[in-house]
């Protein structure tokens, strides 16, 4: 239809103000100190129920009967000794990693999948899910530096004595997986993914910026295969990678979910980043051509992939506690009270902040395009799926030295900060309306009445 | 919807483009609008009208509700209670089991009593017959406006004067 809204002007700069910096540093360093704050207490107070874990473990070695090896074999793997200070450093450092590497190739995914399918709605705040892949580059080497390093302290099977044969650790389950799991292998994985995902966004992005000079539709057409390439990429990459920064930290359990948990959290999240951007540029007066409808549809997709993320939970979950297999329920009886239930708190919170909230928050009309409203549900989601990663990551590889205080939150703090920084400035680089866009004239009059 | 009596002035539109139009500048010259009929619906026009919302999403959370509270009363009863059963070891009432069903119970019922909701308040029952029609060709290629007289203070000069100038090819009157 011929729209009555009137259409703002599409020439737009986004400016990273000096302001804008300054609080974000000082979100930093308020990190950092969270950061020094929880290594102090850690340091002087130990891990949460330290002599509980070392109890647990010599209870585990004083019983090995051949009846309960795999119990106590899992008990051994998720507590063989109290992990210090060291490992929960590094355990953050992944989960923040993990997180936060998924966030920003949603932005790819987002914009590939808009591309295959020659969406019209979305032109308009492109350059919001464009700017977020620019982070990967950090979280890539944080990770690799990580794994490298405190890969150790993080992941079972990186131990050498597990595949000895003979040997007194020898594990044939875990031997089993080792054509797979082995380090050189897994580093040469870790780099492909990052080269892969982020070399295609930089192309795509050189696309986007060429068009906007030059105009036309070759940049169009060549984004549309070069999105279609990333999700055949992304098809594969994203599964294999949940199962390598996540799923095999618990080395012998497995999900044939899990790459669908791992990409709806991954997504859910990104499309709240999005969302949130969005609104927060609105609301410091850019994106004046973003009109409600534009801003419903993206409520929509995160109340339906809140929901997505919730199936895909709870389908996994109920066919293991249906099933009611040792092998496959010691991944929620951790959770749920293993380690001295620590971890059966952030593991509902979780549900409540991804789930219940979002949906009942998003569920009416007029609560997707309320500025208000959107805010809180985005960082319900946001914060709810770093607590989601923080449940996946945790139990498995701190067990019971694991902990959820300054040092968690610090991390997370230092991660939110240094994300929006990289966003911001990317932003900054083009103009905030992709103003050659061939679909910009229908997002523009988007009206979904 | 129900009762429609007296006299309509009834305005044929050709393009769904024209009638989104013809729409607001009917309401400001100050005719009364009753109600567009179109083959398909057209983006704007509930809006250009000033129909209030609809308030099915209401009764949609309600039905569901409904659902919701039916399927769990029905398995924690017949499964929990009045027949203790065990299946696949688990609890008598536990509750991860139902939550598949509860889900199915609550789509089935938000979605039927939607329906049957949308069927009864625009009169569409299988039962009802004699459906009163300002134009049957809205059901084909026309898009077709209702001006009530009764409700009406311009003259029946006037508005089809309007209706003409606004892009109608026909003006009809309907008597019930």
């Amino acid at each position: 239809m011929a729209s009555a809204h009137s259409i703002p002007s599409i020439e737009e700069r986004f400016e990273f103000t000096s302001g804008a910096k300054r609080n974000l540093i000082i979100g930093g360093a308020v990190g950092v100190a969270l950061i020094a704050l929880g290594a102090y207490l850690a340091a002087n107070g130990g891990g949460h129920e330290a002599a509980h874990g070392a109890e647990h473990a010599a209870s585990a070695i004083a019983t090995p009967t051949p009846e309960n090896a795999s119990k106590v074999r899992a008990v051994a793997e998720a507590s063989h000794h109290v992990k210090g200070l060291g490992a929960r450093i590094w355990a953050n450092l992944w989960v923040n990693a993990v997180y936060f590497t998924g966030i920003s190739v949603i932005g790819m995914f987002f914009i590939s999948y808009n591309y295959l399918a020659q969406a019209g709605w979305s032109a308009v705040f492109k350059r919001v899910p464009e700017a977020l892949p620019a982070f990967l580059p950090v979280t890539g080497i944080i990770m690799l530096i990580t794994f490298l390093v405190g890969g150790h302290d993080l992941f079972h099977w990186t131990d050498s004595s597990l595949y000895e044969v003979g040997g007194a650790h020898y594990d044939p389950i875990i031997a089993g997986k080792q054509g797979y799991l082995n380090t050189p292998f897994f580093v040469g994985r870790l780099i492909f993914y990052f080269v892969m995902w982020y070399g295609m966004w930089r192309v795509i992005r050189k696309y986007s910026l060429q068009e906007d000079e030059i105009g036309g539709t070759e940049f169009y057409d060549k984004s549309i295969r070069l999105g279609t390439a990333f999700l055949v990429v992304f098809g594969v990459t994203s599964s294999t990678s949940a199962w390598d920064f996540v799923m095999s930290i618990d080395t012998h359990w497995f999900s044939t979910m899990f790459g669908w948990y791992t990409l709806a959290s991954w997504h859910v999240a990104g499309l709240a980043v999005i969302t949130l951007t969005v609104v927060m540029l609105r609301e410091r007066g850019y994106l004046r051509a973003v009109n409600s409808s534009h801003l419903r549809d993206l409520g929509k997709f995160v109340f339906a992939f809140s929901i997505f993320w919730t199936y895909v939970w709870f389908a996994q979950f109920l066919l293991i506690y249906y099933a009611n297999m040792p092998e496959e329920t010691i991944y929620f009886i951790e959770r749920f009270r293993g380690f001295d239930g620590f971890y059966k708190a952030p593991f509902f919170i979780t549900l409540v902040l991804n789930f219940f909230l979002p949906f009942l928050m998003l569920m009416t009309r007029d609560a997707k395009f309320t500025h208000s409203i959107l805010k809180v549900a985005c960082w319900c989601v946001i914060i709810g799926h770093y607590m989601d990663f923080y449940t996946n990551v945790m139990p498995g590889s701190m067990g019971s030295g694991g902990g959820f205080g300054p040092l968690e939150w610090g991390f997370f703090v230092v991660f939110l900060c240094a994300f929006g920084y990289s966003i911001a400035s990317q932003l900054e680089k083009a103009n905030l309306i992709p103003r050659h866009h061939p679909m910009l004239e229908e997002s523009l009059h988007h009206d979904i009445a | 919807m129900a009762e429609l009596t007296g006299k309509y002035l009834v305005g044929v539109y050709d393009d769904d483009d024209t009638v989104l139009h013809a729409v607001p500048r009917l309401r400001k010259a100050g005719v009364k609008i009753k109600e567009v009929y179109s083959p398909f619906p057209i983006h704007g026009l509930d809006e250009a009208l000033g129909h209030p919302r609809t308030r099915i999403g209401i009764a949609a959370f309600m039905f569901g509700v409904t659902g919701c509270c039916v399927a769990l009363t029905l398995m924690i009863w017949t499964m929990g209670i009045d027949w203790p059963m065990i299946i696949g070891g688990k609890d008598h009432i536990s509750l991860p089991n139902y939550i598949p069903i509860t889900f199915e119970l609550t789509v089935l019922f938000t979605a039927f009593g939607m329906v049957i909701t949308f069927f009864i308040s625009n009169g569409l029952s299988p039962a009802a017959h004699n459906h009163k029609r300002f134009d049957v060709r809205s059901t084909d290629n026309k898009f077709v406006m209702a001006i009530d007289m009764g409700r009406n203070s311009l003259s029946e000069e006037e508005i089809s004067r309007a209706l003409r100038d606004s892009g109608a090819e026909e003006v009809n009157i309907k008597q019930f």
